[in-house]
């Protein structure tokens, strides 16, 4: 009856133990809730005070439910300008974004060249420049050569895509490395020469990896105030105009736009995730 | 167009690289060269000169020192702050969140999906003086009666917490998402207590995390001057609001590219200095 004696001594000592222990995890759990809770709190602000019915100018404090500034959006002047030229920056620099980093990612991945090392040191820099100092210098080379480049949507688009290709060429190339070569080799070896082989072959594969790398690139690219206002002249993009109406008074619709495109972004990252482990269900599946 | 490619197959590589590299050159490197020869101008809009004016270096690191003194606080402030944060709650996502990690991972990257400057005017809702955090702080007698939180040093270094606080959470989970749990089973298995445990496992493993945590809120904090233009007052001046508004505002090209340059030099001191520092830790520990 050894085990008799056995039981209540481990209860004992492992009571306060285990206790001790459901204190500290728990309060691990809600350490990290309140973290959770501080994180969505002012997305939660954003999105509630866009329905506010403000009495004054200032969108400070809740006064009352409307819908209308979701239905007039555009009823403030120069927001629908400022969206519209925001997504046409975003969907144009995301584009040529992703074609250039997806073939540097595709160089240095794939190539040993001489150069590698330096070309992986100048895709990083722009990563780990301030923002500042990136606006800064490319102003200074558009001012000092007014003569080609006027400041407008054009030298925001630039601007744009030399911040973006930096960020597309890490994600793509996170995707490559874990890339058999072998199917390429595959196609090679039954005729397909290297286009076709990557027509068929290799743009199939890495295309959840660029869709994934563009996505990050439009959201950069919407999102960006600093390098932006720097280089865009008169022109304003969302965040500008948000930084002009920010020195009078925020207008609600801006917290309209602000979580319209939140709420897209999420749709968009939670199709991108759903996309991603449906590819690999289904490459596991053929496998 | 394939046999070219066959032929080629030296050219291939430069070829993929040529228009990247071309327009990183073009509008990344280039500009940091004429960022250099605008720092060493002298004159008044729009009339500079280039006259090897080392003189703007050294004026914009004595006039501008304390606003260089408080980029580099603030960011160190809520960069710790950060750390304080995100380890907890990452630690949390890789080891007891199961299932619903990529959930919480969303939950890391959302804020990111406002834009920016009006996630920060958010803070402006939050902490504003009729609001229910300054009510609650001031019936607790945290603060005084005619005492706020809003355009102090407290929201400036809020802010920019909240806003880098990805930069942090996101090179972190991925340091402690690898950690194998069978090395925390044998860390118990040889008796260590689960303090032990995570002093010696679990934190060393995820010290590249912190490291590279630490650079990527940093650097960003360093520059940033939205935080302190919306949340802050003139004392709460950074370097960055300096260089936007010389360049904008003031049109003083020659000081505002100066000044850029002595903080992109200042924060490469500041990672040398940190790489020494993690580095001589690395060899004693």
């Amino acid at each position: 009856m050894t085990t008799v004696a056995a039981i209540p001594r481990r209860a004992r000592v492992g009571l306060a133990a285990r206790s001790w222990r459901f204190v500290k995890r728990n309060a691990l759990t809600a350490y990290a809730l309140l973290v959770v809770g501080y994180l969505m709190l002012p997305i939660a602000v954003v999105i509630l005070f866009s329905f506010n019915a403000p009495k004054g100018r200032f969108n400070y404090v809740w006064q009352g439910f409307t819908l209308d500034h979701w239905i007039n959006w555009d009823s403030v002047l120069g927001i629908r300008e400022a969206v519209i030229t925001s997504i046409q920056v975003g969907l144009l620099a995301t584009v040529v974004a992703t074609a250039l980093g997806t073939m540097i990612a595709l160089a240095i991945v794939r190539h040993r060249f001489v150069g590698r090392s330096s070309t992986n040191l100048l895709v990083f820099l722009p990563m780990s420049t301030p923002e500042i100092v990136l606006g800064a210098s490319l102003l200074t080379l558009f001012l000092n050569t007014s003569a080609i480049f006027q400041l407008g949507f054009w030298t925001i688009f630039i601007a744009h895509v030399m911040f973006i290709v930096s960020f597309i060429v890490v994600t793509v190339k996170a995707r490559l490395i874990g890339f058999d070569r072998h199917l390429e080799e595959a196609a090679m070896d039954l005729g397909a020469n290297e286009v076709t082989t990557f027509r068929k072959v290799t743009l199939p594969l890495i295309a959840p990896a660029m869709l994934a790398a563009a996505l990050l690139g439009f959201a950069l690219s919407i999102d960006d105030f600093v390098i932006t206002y720097l280089n865009a002249g008169g022109t304003q993009t969302f965040p500008v105009f948000v930084w002009g109406a920010a020195r009078v008074s925020v207008p609600p619709q801006v917290n309209v736009v602000a979580s319209a495109i939140f709420l897209v972004a999420i749709a968009l990252a939670l199709g991108n995730v759903l996309w991603q482990y449906r590819s690999a269900k289904r490459t596991q599946g053929a496998t | 167009m394939g046999s070219f490619f066959h032929q080629h197959q030296r050219l291939t590589p430069y070829l993929l690289l040529l228009p990247g590299i071309a327009w990183l050159a073009i509008f990344f490197l280039i500009p940091l060269g004429f960022l250099g020869y605008q720092s060493l101008q002298s004159g008044i809009y729009p009339n500079f000169e280039f006259t090897w004016e080392v003189s703007n270096f050294t004026d914009a690191f004595t006039e501008y020192r304390e606003q260089f003194f408080r980029s580099f606080l603030y960011a160190g402030l809520a960069t710790i702050a950060c750390l304080l944060l995100a380890y907890p709650l990452v630690y949390w996502i890789a080891f007891k969140a199961g299932a619903w990690r990529n959930l919480f991972l969303l939950f890391i990257v959302a804020p990111f999906f406002v834009t920016y400057l009006v996630r920060t005017l958010a803070w402006l809702n939050i902490l504003a003086s009729e609001g229910p955090v300054v009510g609650f702080l001031r019936d607790i007698h945290v603060l005084g009666a005619n005492e706020g939180l809003l355009y102090t040093t407290f929201a400036v270094v809020a802010g920019i917490t909240y806003n880098f606080f990805p930069f942090m959470a996101l090179p972190l989970y991925v340091s402690l998402e690898q950690i194998d749990p069978r090395l925390l089973e044998a860390a118990k298995d040889l008796y260590s207590s689960s303090t032990q445990a995570f002093l010696r496992v679990t934190l060393p493993l995820s010290a590249p995390g912190i490291v590279a945590g630490t650079l990527l809120t940093f650097i960003p904090a360093a520059g940033d001057f939205i935080n302190a233009a919306l949340l802050g007052t003139p004392k709460q001046t950074m370097i960055g609001n300096v260089i936007q508004a010389k360049f904008l505002e003031s049109l003083d090209y020659p000081t505002a590219a100066s000044l850029s340059f002595v903080l992109m030099g200042a924060i490469l001191v500041a990672l040398l200095v940190y790489a020494r520092i993690v580095g001589s830790e690395r060899l004693t520990g």
